[in-house]
C-alpha cells in the first residue's frame, strides 16, 4: 500500500556517515558510535522477530499447510491427513451444501462491500468537509461525536444496534411516525433480500426463468441478484455508524495538509467556491481517498464480530460472511482445514478487491 | 461563507451528532428501566419509574467482575509487552546500521498486510501446539507484538533529533543505556499513543478469547462474556435489553474515559495509521 501519506509524523532518517561532525579522529569516533551497531540492531529487534515468528509467520505457513488436510482441529495435529485440494474444491467446484453456503457467504459480503465502502467513504469525507470549515464554531465537539463509536468495543455497540432494530426499537418506531402504515419490521429476522423485495413491489413476485434455472456455484442467479437482506442492511447501517468517524479524521488530516496558498490563488484568479471544490480539493485528497477505500475494502471482508454477536449467519444464511464461516467451519463443525482453506480465499479476494480499486484509482496520464 | 449555507452546515452536522450520540443516550436510560418500560417507551431518553435491576444482575449475578479482572489483566500484559517489543525494534529500524535491516522492515511492512481474520485458523494451530490454549498467555502472547506498533515507533523514532543520542554516545553511555535513558523519555508522546492504541484494540478483542478460551469460562474477558449476556429463551431469540445494555456501557466505560481525557493521543494514532497506507 504505497500512496502519499496524509500526515507525515517522521522524516526520513539521514543516512548515518552524514551525521559524522569531525573527519579528524574519525576511525575512533566511529568505533564508539557506530560499532557494535549491527549486534545491537539485531538484538533490538529480535524479541520482535520471534514474537512475529512464533505467532504470525509460522502459524500462517503451518495453516497454509492445513488447509491442504483433513484436521477436525480437535485432535492433535499429527493425526491429520492430507487430502490435496479437496478444501478448496469443496469450496469452489464441487457442488453441494458446502460450495452452497460458501456462495452465499460471498454474495453477502459482496453487497456488504459495495454498499458499507461507499456510504462511510462519502459520508466521512462530507462530515470532514464541513467539519474543516474555518468558520465554523464547535467543531471539537462534532469530531468528538462522530469519533467515539469508532473507539467502542464491537459487541457492545452489536447489542446496542439490536436493541435500536428490535422489533419495538427506535428505528421501527421513527419509520412508522414519519411513514404511517408501516409495518414493524422485524429487522434481524428477516431474510427477503432488498432487491427481491422492491421487485416484489413492483409486481414481479416469482423470478424469470432465465434467472432461476442458472446457477453460478450452486446459487441460482436470481438468488445472486437478491441484493443484501434486511437482516443484512441493518448490519450495513451499523458498520458505517462506527467506521465513519475513524474515515473521517483521516479525511480532515488530509484536509489540513492542503496548503492555503493553493485556495488563496485561486480565490485570486477568480475561481468560484465550486470550482475550487472540484478542481482542487477533491484532486488533492486522492492519496487519502486511495488509503480510506484501501482500508475500507479490507475491514469490509472481514467482518465477523457483529455477525456472531446479532444474527449467527442467520436468518436464513443471508447474514453468511467468509469471515463467519471460518469461525463455524472451525470452531463450530470441527472443519479447521476447511476454515484454513477459506481463510486463504478471502486474502485472495482481498488482494484482488484492493488491487481493482488501485486500478481504477490510478492517475490518469 | 453565507448565512444560509452556515445554518445549513450546522444543521446537518447536529443532525449526525444527534445520530451518532442518542444511541448512546437512549442505551443508558434503557438499563435503569423496567422491561415492560423498554417495550412501551423504546424512545424515552429518560426511565419513567428507574429500577436497578439490570445493574444488580450484571454487577452481582453474573461473573462480570471476573471478566473486568481477566480483561485488565490480558491489556496491561499485552500493552506492556507491546511497548517494550515494538519501541525496541522500532529504534533498531529508525537509528540503528545494521546488516538484515531492510529485510527486517520488509517483513514487519509484509505481515502488515495480512488482514487479521487470515490469522484466526494460524493463532490457534499455535497455541494449540504450544499448549495454550485456555491461558492467560494464549490471550497475552498473539496480541504482544504487532506490526502496526514497531511501524508506528519507527516512524515516530525517526521524527527525533539525533544531536542527544549522539552526545550521550560520545560520554560513553552504551547502545542501550542510550535508548533507555535519552530516547525513551524522549518518545513519551509516542509511546502515549501506542500505549492508547493497543490498550483500546486489546480491552475491544473479541475474536481471540473467542478461538482461545471459550471453553473456559474462568478466562473469559469483558467482550466475550459480554456476548454471553442476556441472552434467554429457546436458542437466545429473547433479549433482555435492560442487562445487554447495562454491560455494554460498562464495557465502553474505561476507554470512553480515556477517549475523553487523551483525545488527541486517538487523533494521533488515526495520523499514524494512515501514514502506513
Amino acid at each position: 500500500m504505497a500512496t502519499g501519506t496524509p500526515v507525515a509524523v517522521g522524516r526520513p532518517a539521514r543516512p548515518t556517515a552524514t551525521t559524522d561532525p569531525t573527519p579528524l579522529r574519525r576511525g575512533r569516533r566511529r568505533g564508539r558510535l557506530h560499532g557494535h551497531q549491527g549486534l545491537a540492531g539485531w538484538l533490538f529487534v529480535s524479541p520482535a522477530l520471534l514474537g512475529l515468528g512464533l505467532f504470525l509467520l509460522a502459524p500462517i505457513l503451518l495453516a497454509l499447510w492445513v488447509s491442504f488436510r483433513n484436521w477436525s482441529g480437535l485432535t492433535p495435529l499429527e493425526t491429520s491427513t492430507p487430502i490435496g485440494v479437496e478444501n478448496y474444491r469443496d469450496l469452489l467446484t464441487e457442488p453441494g451444501v458446502i460450495r452452497t453456503d460458501f456462495a452465499k457467504s460471498l454474495r453477502n459480503n459482496l453487497y456488504y462491500v459495495l454498499g458499507v465502502v461507499p456510504a462511510q467513504t462519502i459520508l466521512a469525507f462530507v462530515l470532514a468537509v464541513i467539519v474543516n470549515n474555518q468558520m465554523l464554531r464547535g467543531k471539537a465537539f462534532f469530531r468528538t461525536a462522530f469519533y467515539f463509536p469508532s473507539v467502542t468495543s464491537s459487541i457492545a455497540v452489536a447489542f446496542i444496534f439490536v436493541f435500536l432494530f428490535s422489533p419495538n426499537g427506535v428505528v421501527n418506531v421513527l419509520l412508522s411516525a414519519l411513514l404511517p402504515g408501516t409495518v414493524r419490521t422485524v429487522w434481524l429476522n428477516e431474510a427477503g433480500g432488498v432487491v427481491h423485495i422492491a421487485l416484489r413491489w413492483i409486481g414481479v413476485d416469482s423470478p424469470p426463468a432465465l434467472l432461476a434455472d442458472h446457477d453460478f456455484m450452486g446459487l441460482s442467479y436470481w438468488d445472486w441478484l437478491s441484493g443484501p437482506s434486511v437482516a443484512l442492511v441493518a448490519i450495513m447501517i451499523l458498520a458505517v455508524w462506527t467506521t465513519t468517524g475513524t474515515f473521517m479524521l483521516m479525511f480532515l488530516a488530509g484536509l489540513q495538509n492542503i496548503p492555503e496558498e493553493l485556495d488563496e490563488a485561486a480565490l485570486i484568479d477568480g475561481a468560484t467556491p465550486r470550482q475550487r471544490f472540484w478542481r482542487i480539493t477533491v484532486p488533492l485528497m486522492r492519496p487519502t481517498l486511495f488509503l480510506v477505500l484501501t482500508l475500507g475494502i479490507i475491514g469490509t471482508w472481514q467482518v465477523f464480530d457483529q455477525i456472531y454477536a446479532m444474527t449467527s449467519g442467520g436468518p436464513q444464511k443471508t447474514t453468511f460472511t467468509p469471515a463467519y464461516l471460518i469461525y463455524r467451519d472451525g470452531f463450530e463443525n470441527s472443519a479447521m482445514g476447511r476454515a484454513a482453506a477459506i481463510a486463504f480465499i478471502v486474502f485472495a479476494l482481498i488482494l484482488v478487491f484492493t488491487g481493482l480499486q488501485r486500478l481504477a484509482l490510478r492517475e490518469k496520464e | 461563507m453565507t448565512a444560509v449555507r452556515r445554518a445549513t452546515a450546522y444543521l446537518v452536522l447536529t443532525a449526525c451528532a444527534l445520530v451518532f450520540i442518542y444511541p448512546f443516550v437512549l442505551s443508558l436510560a434503557t438499563t435503569f428501566k423496567p422491561r415492560d418500560e423498554v417495550a412501551a417507551h423504546p424512545v424515552l431518553p429518560w426511565p419513567l419509574s428507574p429500577d436497578s435491576r439490570a445493574w444488580e444482575n450484571v454487577l452481582v449475578h453474573s461473573d462480570f467482575p471476573l471478566w473486568t479482572i481477566n480483561s485488565v489483566v490480558v491489556t496491561v500484559g499485552a500493552t506492556l509487552l507491546r511497548l517494550f517489543l515494538d519501541s525496541l525494534a522500532g529504534y533498531a529500524l529508525a537509528r540503528l546500521n545494521w546488516r538484515g535491516r531492510g529485510l527486517v522492515f520488509g517483513l514487519v511492512l509484509a505481515i502488515l498486510a495480512v488482514p487479521p481474520i487470515v490469522l484466526t485458523v494460524p493463532r490457534f494451530l499455535v497455541l494449540k501446539e504450544m499448549g495454550l490454549l485456555n491461558s492467560y498467555a494464549g490471550l497475552i502472547l498473539p496480541l504482544a507484538v504487532d506490526a502496526v506498533g514497531i511501524f508506528i515507533m519507527k516512524q515516530f523514532f525517526e521524527g527525533l533529533p539525533r544531536e542527544l543520542e549522539e552526545a550521550a554516545r560520545i560520554d560513553g553511555a552504551n547502545i542501550f543505556q542510550t535508548y533507555w535513558r535519552v530516547v525513551l523519555p524522549l518518545a513519551r508522546p509516542g509511546i502515549i499513543t501506542l500505549t492508547i492504541l493497543s490498550f483500546q484494540a486489546t480491552w475491544n478483542e473479541f475474536l481471540l478469547p473467542l478461538i482461545v478460551v471459550r471453553a473456559s469460562p474462568e478466562h473469559w474477558t469483558l467482550p466475550f462474556g459480554l456476548s454471553t449476556l442476556g441472552r434467554g429463551g429457546a436458542g437466545g431469540q429473547t433479549f433482555d435489553y435492560p442487562v445487554m445494555l447495562a454491560g455494554s456501557m460498562l464495557t465502553i466505560l474505561p476507554v470512553a474515559v480515556i477517549f475523553f481525557v487523551l483525545q488527541r493521543f486517538f487523533v494521533r494514532g488515526i495520523a499514524a495509521g494512515a501514514v502506513k497506507g
